[in-house]
């Protein structure tokens, strides 16, 4: 068995998501490989070297590999494919996009977002907003996976020695799509998918104004903040401030839902998280059912209290 | 221009599901179906082309039960042109749904074609993607904004920590998001209209498409349970839990 681990990074750095996928990578048991793709890739490609478990890294450095475009990207992992039996990738909007595209041209299943790993054909992953798991079977000839990577927790520590380096041919630009521009939220705070500690909003919050009292209380614990699908759609915040089932999957070591009633899409997102509080003026809110600590409270009373008590 | 839109049925995303008792899968009977969210905005997405004058034609297609047949008429009062339903009984995976539209596009040639991002019954988030894959097209993914500019479309997706601007060469493949649009509710005078819009019924074995399934299930089960919490009565006992109990701050 050979496995292939391809790398989310922005040239410099990894992504904290390759050290997890490379974790679900290990239980599958076999040689691993990590594809690192992009323009000037050479420091995340020694960052991968480095990760506990990986055999070899191969680097595709060419200039249209400096965003993974879905096209290029899924095109140079078919090149690839056939040294190995199974290729990973981060469930992340970076695994999301590609991954199919690379599945559907080697005419093969992908099994989306696994959160367990019962035998090297068999996996476990949750469908219906997490509130149901699945264990699916894959006969393809090469198994396509996209990993939760909250399931998988990272090896601590790095790789004695750095695993080799080994060059591959790019393949030539699709010219299909053009990468325009992005615009980054700027944070001031840890990522969602990496914070321990995560202070989330939702409609209660009224608007997003009423945000600052989340980031004030965020900063005193170094959080980072999420928000429900509810506060999204109503404007308060951006897009990938979203948790739950079409948005980020987070389970950090402690998770306060504030003015969160707790749709069942909000609490796949978030219901693994080791410690959960909540905060609603709502005693019959839902989010109470998976919380450890909850507050039947005021938020606009709470919140700030909260902040002055830490 | 002709767009084709796929969209889903799916259990209404407000019910919540049960396991059979065998643990074979999910218990579906006699309970409220919907269109997948996703497709909804899908659906809009085209429609407001449509009024804005860049659509010529909105063709909408549905994979699955002849009850798929309601969807596809919603879809119809949503301001869709005609429908086609693609029935069968067999479960169809992301990578037959792909092949099956594929079949379809090849006669219908459409522009672009839309689908929702992600049906929230299998969360798979793969069928637009591989479709892309299978024609040869660009896709644009996660699209939270849509222009069409002659022979080539911007679009803005939705990525981890932020929006990016991309350029696809058309015809494409985009999958809509969240923010792409709020999508209208169905009036009754366009739901008496859309029953007389053309709905065609077609076999995927007609299509000459295998849409065996890929992936068994061996069983699916309930995930383990939270054990119950408590209710503080204030913030003071709220911080001393977390500090000296839960030693989390």
């Amino acid at each position: 068995m050979a496995i292939l681990v391809v790398a989310e990074h922005d040239n410099k750095h990894l992504k904290p998501s390759v050290a997890n996928t490379v974790a679900a990578a290990t239980k599958l048991g076999g040689e691993i490989n990590v594809l690192v793709a992009g323009s000037g890739c050479g420091e995340a490609a020694a960052e991968a070297a480095k990760i506990t478990g990986v055999a070899k890294v191969l680097v595709a450095d060419a200039p249209h590999y400096e965003v993974p475009l879905a096209e290029n990207l899924a095109a140079l992992v078919v090149s690839i494919a056939d040294k190995f039996t199974h290729i990973l990738a981060p469930a992340t909007g970076f695994g999301k996009n590609f991954m199919p595209r690379a599945a559907a041209l080697l005419d093969v299943a992908q099994v989306s977002d696994i959160c367990g790993i019962v035998s090297a054909d068999t996996f476990v992953r949750p469908i219906y907003a997490g509130n149901v798991l699945a264990t699916v079977q894959s006969k393809d000839r090469i198994k396509i996976i996209t990993v939760r990577i909250t399931a998988f927790d990272a090896a601590v520590g790095a790789a004695a020695t750095a695993a080799p380096l080994e060059n591959v041919a790019a393949v030539a630009d699709s010219g299909l799509s053009q990468f325009k521009g992005h615009e980054l939220t700027k944070l001031s705070r840890p990522e969602l998918t990496a914070a321990r500690v995560i202070v989330s909003g939702g409609r209660g919050m009224g608007s997003g104004e009423n945000f600052k009292l989340l980031e004030a209380l965020a900063d005193k614990l170094g959080a980072a903040v999420g928000a429900s699908r509810a506060a999204v759609d109503s404007g308060y915040v951006p897009n990938d401030y979203q948790v739950g089932q079409t948005g980020k999957i987070v389970a950090p070591e402690l998770y306060i839902a504030v003015g969160i009633s707790g749709a069942i899409q909000h609490l796949a997102g978030m219901k693994d998280s080791k410690v959960i509080v909540a905060i609603n003026k709502d005693a019959e809110a839902p989010i109470f059912q998976v919380a450890n600590y909850w507050l039947v409270e005021d938020l606009f009373k709470a919140v700030p209290e909260f902040t002055a008590q830490l | 221009m002709k767009v084709l839109v796929a969209i889903k049925r799916v259990v209404d995303p407000n019910v919540k599901v049960r396991v059979k008792a065998d643990g074979s899968g999910v218990e579906t009977a006699n309970i409220k179906m919907a269109m997948n969210p996703f497709c909804e905005i899908a659906v809009e997405q085209a429609v407001r082309m449509k009024e804005a004058g860049t659509v010529t034609e909105i063709v909408v297609v549905s994979i699955g039960a002849p009850q798929c047949q309601e969807t596809l008429r919603t879809a119809l009062a949503m301001g869709a042109d005609r429908a086609i339903l693609v029935e069968t009984a067999v479960e169809v995976q992301p990578l037959a749904v792909a092949k099956v539209l594929q079949a379809i596009i090849a006669k219908e040639t459409p522009g672009l074609v839309i689908l929702g991002k992600q049906a929230v019954d299998d969360d798979c988030n793969q069928a637009g993607q591989m479709l892309a894959a299978l024609l040869g097209w660009p896709q644009a993914a996660f699209a939270s904004k849509i222009a069409i500019n002659g022979d080539h479309a911007d679009v803005t997706r939705e990525i981890d920590g932020g929006l990016e601007q991309l350029t696809v060469k058309l015809p494409a493949v985009m999958t809509a998001d969240l923010r792409l649009n709020e999508p209208r509710y169905v009036t009754l005078p366009n739901i008496m209209k859309a029953k007389k819009k053309p709905l065609e019924n077609v076999k995927p074995e007609a299509l000459g498409v295998d849409i065996t399934p890929r992936l068994a299930t061996l069983k699916v089960e309930e995930p383990p349970k939270r054990g119950a919490g408590v209710k503080l009565a204030d913030v003071a006992e709220l911080v001393n839990k977390l500090k000296n109990e839960a030693k989390v701050i």
